[in-house]
């Protein structure tokens, strides 16, 4: 039993709140989908005539059950709408949730005829799994720092959600060739995997010190990764939705529709050229422009801005974090950030101590958190896509008693951006079109590097493990990237070495033949070793790797596979 | 699921209402592998998913499919890893699945 936190009640944390529109809206579209449930209940509706219409509220049938994701919009949630998550896993489910790659939540044992009153009790606070699955526009993605770092040039969110609005149900682009995915960041540290996007919008200042938005397009990870491409390096502020607008246009119209696995916008830019795609996505920018119906007003901008507004920090605060043993020294190390506001922090809570499941919360644990929220955080949590929480307006003065209650919860590793805190997709345990499972693989090399003082030595290093090649996991994007494929029904774990899902971003290097389950770990140990052996003062293994290349962690790697 | 199958097949599907996971035994379906029907024959398999897609006009149960299977131990096993953990549950959560018994 875990202790209460001392709490005031529930704190309403600045973060957009539906209008009628958005309530009419999001309610219509439950009892929609209750009426297509019905129908499909009693055979009037087929299984293939379903399916999408299911896809398309989140629901999934996967292999033990149906999954349901609901869309946590850019990753910001009140201690009001976890706790509703919490029930929601308790009531419904087996009493835990799956913080998502796309800062979602999914429930892996879903009934179908349960949907219509979980939908029901997601729309009271304010939430819905509307486009967070299908081939359409997907849950808007941003910088989990967004309106605490002080690296930002502008909170990314009010952005964000004017984009999440503009593409919810847009009659052109809810059937398109396949899904797209967008995310939005505000700093030069990219927290958002911003390159790895279907479209990217990261806010930027010109010479002139206007702040304006630069646009990518054509990034994705899957069966064949690429580095977006650069759009526009300066979009003006009313012309955002217009450029989005054509962008998605040219993808629209142009893309492949023959083959599934050509049918992401990234695809379409590799075969055309990013300049020729430049050309046709200007045309319709232009043309859209011109007809004058897509500008932001300043006025929208600013009333969805102060949805936003940051919270009334206090003045006068110590900026200093107090002493409180050596274990909360390490975790201060690696899991607070610089905030803003003198005598505020960033606190990440790592979803990883060693042998959890990457991302897994149980509905207590829920709970608490959310207690945490109100109590040291103006009752507001960010998911990132590292699937780690972040309390994003916290005094310095509280850290020590959210982090002994973090350790009650045991969610207090010291681990953030360390070689424990591995992305994992929920892989061949769940998901009906892994090959191989990843959880395990996750648990099994934090397991092998818990020690913590060995960690600390390694420094940043980024795993990132995919059951399939669909990359939920971003494989490609790790540091170390693990991907699971399935030769003849057994798993194997092919190495990948050099990714990077941040402003250097790159597409790791296949480095041969797979592993099987028990030599996996292994060989990321004997790589983990080379980087010591190798490194340079100062140089993370990303560095490393870049500078001396493949050869030497191959050959370190399969050494004892060999012999 | 078309795949070229041997051996020894079970056919499995999902339960529409519930998403469980079923295992074709006779004319009806079963919540575990273990009470499921084993296909000896490549004929007798495809005699049962044939049986299997004319019922679905029912609405009980979604994505009939065949997969293969072994004798170990006396007992019968999925061949692939993939249907050893959907008949039993996710490995890293012992307490969820069929595996804890949770039948409904």
């Amino acid at each position: 039993m875990l202790n209460p936190v001392m709490k005031s009640g529930p704190v309403e944390p600045n973060m957009y709140r539906y209008d009628e529109f958005d309530v009419k809206f999001v309610s219509e579209r439950v009892e929609q989908f209750a009426g297509q449930v019905a129908r499909r209940l009693s055979g009037a509706l087929t299984e293939d005539q379903f399916k999408p219409l299911r896809l398309m509220n989140g629901l999934y049938l996967q292999l033990h059950a149906y999954m349901l994701r609901i869309a946590v919009p850019y990753g910001t949630l009140s201690s009001k709408q976890l706790r509703k998550l919490a029930h929601i896993a308790r009531t419904y489910d087996k009493n835990f949730g799956h913080f998502t790659t796309r800062q979602n939540l999914q429930l892996n044992w879903i009934k179908l005829v349960d949907v219509p009153a979980i939908l029901r009790e997601l729309a009271d606070v304010e939430m819905h799994c509307i486009q967070t699955s299908g081939n359409c526009i997907r849950n808007v993605t941003a910088d989990q720092f967004a309106g605490a770092t002080d690296e930002e040039i502008e909170d990314p969110r009010p952005l964000a959600e004017i984009i999440r609005q503009w593409s919810s149900l847009h009659p052109e682009f809810v059937f398109l060739a396949r899904k797209f995915k967008i995310a939005v960041g505000a700093a030069p540290h990219d927290r958002a995997a911003l390159q790895f996007h279907d479209m990217a919008v990261e806010i930027v200042r010109n010479a002139q010190g206007r702040v304006g938005y630069k646009v990518m397009a054509g990034g994705g990870m899957g069966r064949i990764p690429y580095i977006a491409h650069v759009m526009s390096e300066f979009v003006e502020r009313e012309d955002i939705l217009v450029y989005l607008e054509a962008v998605l246009r040219v993808y629209n119209q142009d893309s492949r529709r023959d083959n599934i696995h050509k049918q992401r916008i990234k695809i379409l830019i590799n075969a055309i050229g990013p300049e020729e795609m430049r050309r046709r996505v200007d045309r319709e920018f232009q043309e859209l422009k011109a007809m004058g119906t897509l500008q932001l007003p300043q006025d929208e901008l600013d009333r969805i801005t102060a949805y936003f507004a940051p919270p009334k920090f206090e003045s006068g605060l110590s900026d200093t974090i107090p002493e409180a043993g050596a274990d909360f020294a390490n975790w201060v190390k690696t899991n607070i950030s610089k905030h803003k506001a003198p005598g505020y922090a960033i606190a990440t809570i790592t979803l990883k101590t060693p042998g959890q499941v990457p991302g897994d919360a149980t509905s207590e644990q829920m709970d608490v958190i959310a207690d945490l929220m109100d109590a040291f955080s103006v009752g507001e949590v960010r998911v990132t896509h590292e699937q780690n929480l972040v309390l994003p307006h916290v005094r310095k003065k509280d850290l020590p008693v959210i982090f002994a209650k973090l350790k009650e919860l045991d969610f207090a590793a010291p681990n953030a951006g360390l070689i424990t805190d591995i992305i994992a997709c929920p892989g061949l345990d769940y998901c009906d079109l892994a090959n191989a499972r990843s959880i395990p693989i996750a648990q099994n090399i934090a397991r092998k590097f818990e020690n913590l003082d060995r960690q600390h030595q390694i420094g940043e290093l980024k795993i990132k493990i995919s059951g399939c090649i669909n990359a939920c996991g971003h494989h490609h994007a790790g540091h170390i990237g693990i991907l699971g494929v399935d030769k003849k029904g057994v798993e194997f774990y092919q190495l990948q070495l050099g990714g990077s899902s941040a402003e250097d971003a790159s597409i790791g290097e296949i480095m041969g033949p797979g592993f099987t389950e028990h030599e996996i770990a292994g060989a990321v140990e004997r790589v983990v070793n080379v980087y010591i052996a190798e490194r340079k003062s100062g140089e993370r293994f990303l560095d490393t790797y870049r500078r001396i290349g493949m050869e030497k962690f191959k050959a370190a790697a399969y050494e004892t596979v060999a012999a | 699921m078309a795949q070229h199958l041997s051996g020894l097949q079970m056919l499995t599907s999902n339960r529409l209402k519930s998403g469980d996971v079923l295992y074709r035994k006779g004319a009806g379906w079963v919540l575990t592998l273990a009470e499921g029907e084993v296909y000896a024959t490549q004929a007798a398999a495809d005699a049962a998913l044939a049986a299997a897609n004319a019922e679905l006009v029912r609405n009980e149960f979604v994505s009939p499919y065949l997969f293969e299977v072994r004798e170990k131990d006396g007992g019968i096993v999925p061949v692939k890893e993939r249907e050893i953990i959907r008949a039993a549950g996710p490995t890293v959560h012992p307490h969820t699945g069929k595996q804890a018994g949770q039948y409904q």
